[in-house]
């Protein structure tokens, strides 16, 4: 695993508290929130309660909770199937997710996207994809219509370690370099596709290399630490919005489960997943939180509580919605209305 | 008033016409502006709408597809043009992965309007992978419409039509016939997606058909007139949603059908339209329906391999009698 543990000069580390109190707490709150919500989903995946494939994001709510601090409510966010600490980051009601997930037609897509496609309009989020890589030229393109229309808005283009190895990643780069485009990728590197760690994909094991085969801006930030993320997005975020175009981060993290629910990850050793848990971002914060005097412990437990119950709300409220009618499959396939589906 | 238009100038006049209209249409490919197109289609359009709109982009099919899609999911309302359908196998991921499941995964909230459109099918001797057609494999994905038409005046108002439409749509053209002439109106007009359009009134056998195998279709019943066969022509013109129900009333007519395809027989648009009409018009057929189509192999370089392998009038007039059982 030396891609993130190597310590390269280019991996920022945590700084001291430079940020207020407001902001740890939102920090925190958000992390929690996708910890405790994504916990839940497992566990109600093993009842059967949630089906299909589902990938979690334990280890990285430091990725999302950065990001957010960092960009306006009218910025696009586009990635890929392990996302739903990204639609919650976004501000997708827990509710919402955890419906979606149980297919219940309350969720945020209706019961139609499950784990891998929650889709916001009203909060600018277009999608889990589910196409490793898929979304990198979708995002570039969403970059270049904000381009096209003269906003100041960019677009958050998140994808997988996995996914940098893909052809669609360096046909986008190419394109949004040449047209300066106002995109920000985001590769969150947590070390492996799938099974395949990333020394087995290629020669080129630091990902935000790949940026330089474009000249495009390309940097390593440290995955688990909220301020190192907003920082760094902050910092892309004012280089794009001033027409320089396209900025690449490779945020090192770390999933702390398998692939998806399915996966035991057995190629991983017990140790690395202990070394990792060291750094846990939600542990870590509230360690701050405490030790640095940013909030009581009264505040945190406060947090907790509020977390729990949002989180149990969700189960409740999706257990208590109901599936999708099955005339909804002859829905959202056309925009046309009167669409003649074929039906013998 | 109408007036004489080669293909490549109607769709031309279908996509300045709707750009002139809507500021959020643009053109991007690969040679469309500087070079004015692979095949001329957008000829003079880089000079009348700047670079901003008609967009030069690399050998990047898969990249720039996806760029259509996100384009598109954020407001604006691309056509990405293909040098030919074949390069668009690249693209294909976000074709059918994404311009076609956008709003239902996202449950209707984000539409995908969006033109695919380039030339599709054989073009002379130009070898297996540059020789095919796909408006089957296209058509079999709900999300998408289709529509393959040569006819000039029918192809703008389709094209028009269909950079109007909410949903994705992929236009298939002819290489070999971008030069082919036609009336064309002067004029506003928009022609339907979804319904076929009857070429030709006959009463003894129907001919389906679509794109350039309208053609030698069009030859053939011209040479059964003379042999006192009448035949009706019908013109797709859309494969997806397809019109099934123009060909039932025919067939319901004629009692007999010849699918022309250029197509590869397994799972083609010939073997779609067959199910339409024993289904619909059962009771009807005095003779099994038959089709023309492209041979079930590569389309290799050689001339007399070629002839082999593609439809012409000659087929198509064999075809008709065996089911109008005329030795």
């Amino acid at each position: 695993m030396s891609t993130v543990t190597d310590k390269t000069k280019k991996v920022r580390k945590a700084g001291a508290t430079k940020y207020d109190k407001e902001m740890y707490l939102k920090w925190y709150e958000l992390m929690l929130r996708i910890r405790k919500f994504e916990e839940r989903a497992l566990m109600l995946y093993g009842q059967q309660k949630i089906r299909g494939f589902c990938h979690v994001y334990i280890g990285q709510e430091a990725v999302a909770a950065g990001i957010e601090s960092a960009i306006t409510n009218e910025d696009a966010i586009v990635t890929a199937y392990r996302q739903h600490g990204t639609a919650l980051g976004r501000g997708v009601p827990a509710n919402e997710c955890m419906a979606e997930l149980m297919g219940k037609e309350t969720g945020v897509v209706k019961g139609k996207g499950g784990s891998m496609h929650f889709f916001d309009k009203s909060r600018r989020y277009f999608g889990g994809n589910g196409i490793v890589g898929a979304q990198i030229p979708i995002g570039t393109g969403i970059a270049f219509a904000e381009k096209y229309r003269g906003t100041q808005n960019l677009c958050v283009t998140m994808f997988g370690d996995g996914a940098a190895r893909q052809g669609a990643l360096h046909e986008s780069f190419n394109m949004a370099m040449t047209w300066k485009l106002p995109v920000l990728y985001i590769c969150e590197n947590n070390g492996y596709a799938m099974g395949t760690s990333v020394e087995r994909t290629s020669n080129v094991m630091e990902l935000y290399k790949l940026g330089y085969a474009y000249d495009m801006p390309s940097e390593t930030v440290d995955g688990m630490s909220p301020e190192s993320v907003h920082e760094a997005v902050s910092k892309a975020a004012k280089h794009i919005r001033e027409g320089k175009g396209p900025y690449y981060l490779e945020i090192r993290t770390y999933r702390y489960k398998g692939h998806s629910v399915s996966d035991p990850a057995k190629y991983r050793t017990k140790k690395e997943v202990e070394e990792y848990k060291e750094k846990d971002p939600v542990k870590v914060t509230e360690r701050k939180l405490l030790s640095e005097k940013i909030a009581t412990e009264e505040e945190v437990k406060a947090i907790k509580e509020k977390v729990k119950n949002e989180v149990e709300e969700s189960v409740k409220f999706a257990e208590e919605s109901n599936y999708p009618d099955p005339s909804e499959l002859y829905t959202d396939n056309y925009v046309q209305k009167d669409y003649p589906y074929i039906m013998d | 008033m109408a007036r004489e238009l080669a293909l490549r100038d109607a769709l031309n006049e279908a996509m300045s016409e709707e750009m002139r209209r809507d500021e959020s249409v643009f053109l991007m490919g690969e040679e469309v502006a500087a070079y004015n197109g692979a095949y001329k289609v957008s000829k003079g359009m880089l000079d009348e709408f700047g670079p901003k709109r008609v967009i030069d982009t690399p050998i990047a099919e898969l990249g720039f597809a996806g760029i259509g899609v996100g384009a598109a999911m954020n407001g604006l309302r691309p056509i990405v043009e293909f040098m030919t359908w074949n390069f668009a196998v690249l693209a294909f991921d976000q074709i059918v992965n994404n311009a076609a499941k956008t709003l239902s995964q996202s449950a209707g909230q984000f539409k995908c309007p969006i033109v695919f459109r380039g030339p599709s099918g054989a073009a002379g001797q130009l070898a297996q992978q540059h020789s095919q057609t796909f408006e089957s494999w296209l058509a079999n994905v709900p999300g998408l419409k289709v529509v393959s038409c040569i006819d000039p005046a029918d192809a703008k108002g389709l094209l028009k039509s269909a950079i109007r439409d909410d949903d994705p749509v992929c236009m298939m053209e002819s290489e070999l016939l971008y030069g082919y002439k036609g009336e064309v109106p002067e004029g506003e007009y928009l022609v339907p997606i979804g319904v076929a359009a009857v070429r030709r009134e006959g009463t003894d056998v129907t001919l389906v058909s679509f794109n350039k195998m309208m053609l030698p279709t069009l030859e053939a019943a011209e040479e059964l007139a003379k042999e006192g066969i009448s035949a009706e022509v019908i013109d797709l013109r859309s494969i997806r949603p397809l019109d099934h129900q123009t060909i039932v009333e025919s067939v319901k007519k004629t009692n007999r059908l010849v699918v022309v395809d250029e197509s590869w027989p397994l799972a083609g648009v010939s073997a779609e339209v067959a199910y339409e009409i024993q289904k619909y018009a059962f009771d009807y057929l005095d003779a099994p329906v038959t089709r023309v189509n492209a041979a079930d192999t590569s389309l290799p370089y050689a001339p007399t391999l070629v002839d082999e392998y593609m439809p012409n009038a000659a087929k198509i007039i064999k075809a008709v009698k065996e089911v109008t059982y005329v030795k």
